[in-house]
């Protein structure tokens, strides 16, 4: 084994020669672009932008070096993101962090408070913890998209695979129920429900997981239909397995992946609709902290003056979508059925 | 019928039409046969002859429904298959006929383990522990010939070969002891020198269990020297049938004697043209009046297009050696052919 390794040392060394700078090379401009004064606003958000991609770049690099293969950086570095928020999110009320949302604690903090002096993130107009308040506002906006779509998820693809699979008379019932839920344009679905049900994460999450279902029935129903097709079917059935048998043990098995996957490209969707919701001030009200509202402290002249109010939150909220997406669209490559036949 | 008892299985003018956009397709058209108790029964007939169809209906697993009509009767151990409800009929299934089916490669979970196909039948019609259902699996992993049945229990499909799996799938129809076996094309997804290996392990199980066996193929070669008896198809009508041995040796109707020709000799000269039967089956929404074969027969007479040639029993034996009273053949052609000059490959050798 000796041939191999020779020729593996020189592109190794090769790649952490140019990724090591790279990477130093590209966190420094960023975080030059970040502080500086210097140039004007839209240059430096570009200068940041390389600096952020040939860091990223280099790191691949040295990955690529150190795990002697090419390892996908990207998928890595939102997994790490996904593991941080969603630990942050679920550990929010033990770990030490300032006033989220009592405003009368707040009266005795700084308002508009810079990021940095005492305030790891700065404050609000209410003198409450930015950081705090992201961390908090991402358990809320996290727990109302995974409520929803576990929700949507059950009842989804439950009604989807008993339509596919009795066909018939209830197939056609669901589809034009699904497909009445799907011809409501969404936004308008959800301020109509927004002003009957109350602004609590349970309900968000009920009129959100409304917006799932009709895609998870058409979904499961599709596989279903394709499977239930399939020859071990009707191999089972003339074994004399009854059709709640054949649902639960044929075709449940090979359902449940491609409709996992949809599921995690809906978590981000999801997450993105409830911020939208809280944004337009029909979905979690303040001062209960989710990234939609936050984000939308920053309207009314507010943004110009004290940019991070908004950076914050959009940050936020833009890793951990851009994450799911990621981690939903390598799921369904992996699981999807139509891509893997056996 | 010379078996002694009651017949296990009797078939008596089953259709099966599927009623389509195109309009009511005939799939089986008045097919009728009986299977003794340990026999084994061959259904022969090129692709879209309606040979698995007529499997499926005898089996129940087609019944009367919304697009499909099934009459006829089909008797099970004197059990009107299609008289029962879906719950009792589905109790036959496994303990009384089950199925081999055509291709391994689906025919399995693609997502569960040999295991548990297994165990999950033989725990839902013997009601027995889990352990116990675990060591009867791998007793019949090892009837069907799996070398390590233990291990190959936590295999999953896509691990094992074709010619594997297609003993798994027998192993998984044996599960429950069936008095009759359906296989439907059991060999032909299989490649040629696998294909010999199951049908001498279906040979072999039928006569251990005495278990009678409905054998589907549209491979002449297969069915000839494993059945006892065997029915020719076409376009889901019985042409010809008789004792393996009596059909092969000495064919009554042109299109079993045209099948018989069309199997490639391996002792003819190279380049030698192989003999098909030209034009294809009917189509079976339109099937022609008359004899169906009619338009593609090499003897046609000017009457076969006429009427329709009833299944008639022929009384005098052709081939020498054959005693008069068992001479138990039938056919369904108005200008019987009389040369006996076609034979089976390998010799005629009827079990």
């Amino acid at each position: 084994m000796l041939a191999p390794d020779t020729r593996a040392a020189h592109p190794r060394r090769t790649l952490l020669l140019t990724g090591l700078p790279l990477l130093v090379a590209g966190l420094a401009l960023a975080g030059w672009a970040f502080t500086t004064e210097v140039v004007v606003t839209i240059v430096r958000m570009l200068l940041l932008a390389a600096g952020v991609l040939a860091a990223i770049a280099g790191l691949g690099k040295v990955a690529h070096a150190v795990c002697g293969r090419a390892v996908d950086v990207v998928l890595w570095l939102g997994i790490g993101w996904l593991t941080f928020i969603l630990g942050a999110a679920i550990l929010a009320p033990w770990l030490p962090l300032g006033n989220h949302d009592d405003a009368v604690a707040g009266l005795t903090a700084p308002i508009f408070a810079q990021p940095g002096d005492g305030y790891l993130l700065g404050t609000n107009n209410y003198g409450l913890d930015v950081f705090s308040r992201a961390i908090h506002g991402a358990r809320t906006s996290i727990l109302v998209a995974l409520l929803a779509v576990l929700i949507g998820t059950t009842v989804g693809g439950l009604v989807g695979m008993v339509s596919g699979f009795v066909r018939g008379t209830t197939d056609r019932l669901v589809g034009i129920v699904s497909n009445s839920l799907l011809a409501v344009p969404p936004l308008i679905l959800l301020i109509a429900l927004g002003t009957v049900l109350d602004p609590s994460v349970r309900s968000i999450a009920f009129a959100l997981s409304l917006l799932t279902i009709p895609s998870m029935v058409r979904l499961a129903r599709a596989n279903t239909i394709t499977v239930a097709e399939r020859e071990f079917v009707l191999a089972a059935r003339a074994l004399g397995a009854s059709r709640m048998r054949l649902l639960r043990r044929e075709i449940l098995p090979n359902v449940v992946l491609p409709v996992l996957s949809l599921a995690v490209v809906m978590i981000s969707v999801l997450i993105v609709a409830e911020a939208s919701l809280s944004f337009l001030g029909i979905g979690i009200q303040p001062p209960q902290p989710t990234w939609g509202n936050m984000i939308a402290e920053g309207q009314g002249g507010v943004m110009e003056e004290h940019p991070y109010i908004v950076v914050v939150p959009s940050v936020c909220l833009f890793l951990t979508v851009f994450s799911f997406n990621l981690l939903g669209e390598k799921a369904q490559a992996r699981w999807d059925t139509r891509s893997a036949k056996l | 019928m010379t078996a002694p008892t009651t017949p296990l299985l009797v078939v008596d003018d089953l259709r099966t039409v599927f009623h389509t956009a195109r309009g009511a397709v005939r799939a089986v058209d008045g097919v009728s046969f009986t299977v003794a108790r340990g026999e084994t029964l061959g259904l022969v007939g090129e692709s879209g002859s309606g040979k698995s169809v007529l499997g499926r209906t005898v089996m129940g697993l087609i019944a009367t429904g919304a697009t499909t009509t099934v009459t006829g009767s089909v008797l099970l151990d004197g059990q009107d298959v299609h008289g029962l409800s879906r719950g009792r009929r589905r109790r036959l299934w496994g303990p009384e006929v089950a199925m081999v089916f055509q291709d391994p490669m689906t025919s399995l979970n693609p997502v569960k383990r040999v295991g548990t196909h297994l165990t999950e039948t033989l725990r839902r019609h013997l009601d027995c522990s889990r352990a116990e259902a675990r060591d009867r699996a791998v007793d019949l992993l090892r009837q069907v010939g799996i070398p390590e049945p233990a291990r190959r229990l936590r295999q999953y499909p896509h691990e094992l070969s074709g010619g594997m799996r297609q003993r798994v799938v027998i192993a998984i129809a044996l599960a429950c002891d069936p008095r009759l076996l359906i296989a439907d094309e059991p060999t032909t997804a299989l490649d040629v020198t696998v294909q010999q290996q199951i049908l001498d392990l279906l040979g072999s199980l039928v006569e251990e269990r005495s278990m009678a066996m409905v054998l589907v193929s549209h491979d002449l070669g297969a069915v000839a020297g494993r059945t006892d008896r065997v029915q020719v198809m076409y376009a889901g009508r019985t042409v010809e049938s008789g004792r393996t041995r009596d059909v092969f040796a000495a064919p009554r109707h042109p299109y079993t004697e045209a099948l018989l020709a069309s199997i490639p000799q391996l002792d003819a000269p190279p380049h030698t043209v192989l003999r098909a039967i030209e034009g294809t089956p009917p189509d079976m929404a339109r099937p022609p009046a008359g004899c169906r074969f009619a338009p593609r027969c090499a003897v046609r007479h000017d009457d076969c297009a006429g009427a329709m040639p009833a299944l008639v029993p022929l009384s005098m034996p052709l081939s020498v050696g054959s005693p008069a009273a068992s001479y138990d053949r039938e056919v369904a052609c108005h200008h019987p052919t009389t040369s006996a000059a076609f034979a089976a490959p390998g010799g005629p050798d009827g079990r």
